[in-house]
């Protein structure tokens, strides 16, 4: 796999189909699904327990904004995924344009995924830190090496926002 | 401060402006405070702090660090419409943060 900046797009190319795929999982992973530790770690409390009025109104009123939130930046990274559909033969390598005005969004959705997955398998620390860890062993090892590789987009995001100034104050 | 009751003899019943303000000084100060997450990155963090309190860069990092190694930092003090709005906006990039009146 290649990562380069292209006229203000992110591109990455030789993606192997094994990396496509992880790729196509991300607006699927961003989902709690009905997982509380996920659930509560995408929507956590505001405030302590003795807030209890303001993390009620919070619920009412910010809660369904920050999903509508999650939702576009998600649908904006699918649209951008449907590049890996159009690129023909099954198991050949893919190329991902994600272009500048899009890398918020991504970052978001790749958030929304990696604390999702996390929350759902309660990986500690440690094994968040263990980057060497093979992914063939069991579906928590692939969870593992999926959130690792979520990360690792998120570095080559952010270093091409930095290149771009778009991670400046107040912008 | 000084106090000279000889002046505050003098003066007429306060206005209801005056009775606002001391309400807001009451009010002041709430923490928005982030608390550490072995998940988000620290790159992120300092650039989310970057973009919503727009500090620079070397002043995000300081407070990335706090929040890395102490499992707290306070972002911002002040009152508590703008530390609620902080907050929110701080959970849009998915950071635990929370607002806690100042001890």
């Amino acid at each position: 796999m290649e990562v380069s900046r292209n006229n203000g797009s992110l591109e990455i190319n030789e993606i192997d189909p094994f990396l496509a795929e992880l790729l196509r999982q991300i607006p699927v992973s961003t989902r709690p699904d009905s997982v509380p530790a996920a659930e509560q770690r995408l929507y956590s409390a505001p405030a302590g327990p003795n807030e209890e009025e303001f993390c009620a109104e919070w619920k009412i009123y910010v809660e369904p904004e920050l999903r509508r939130l999650f939702q576009t930046a998600t649908e904006t990274v699918a649209a951008d995924l449907r590049q890996l559909a159009e690129n023909g033969k099954p198991f050949a390598n893919s190329t991902l344009r994600i272009p500048h005005q899009h890398s918020e969004a991504w970052l978001n959705a790749l958030n929304q995924a990696r604390l999702a997955i996390a929350a759902k398998f309660d990986f500690t620390e440690a094994e968040l830190c263990d980057h060497y860890r093979s992914p063939i062993g069991s579906r928590r090892d692939l969870s593992l090496f999926q959130v690792n590789f979520y990360g690792f987009l998120q570095e080559f995001i952010l270093r091409a926002m930095e290149c771009e100034g778009s991670a400046e104050p107040g912008e | 401060m000084q106090i000279f009751p000889e002046i505050l003899s003098g003066v007429a019943t306060p206005e209801i402006g005056q009775e606002t303000k001391t309400k807001e000084a009451l009010d002041l100060p709430w923490n928005v405070v982030v608390h550490n997450d072995p998940v988000n990155l620290m790159s992120y963090v300092t650039m989310v702090f970057q973009k919503v309190f727009g500090y620079p860069k070397e002043k995000a990092e300081i407070h990335m660090m706090e929040v890395h190694q102490n499992g707290r930092s306070i972002l911002w003090s002040g009152v508590r419409e703008r530390a609620e709005l902080f907050v929110q906006q701080l959970h849009g990039y998915l950071l635990l943060a929370t607002i806690e009146r100042t001890s």
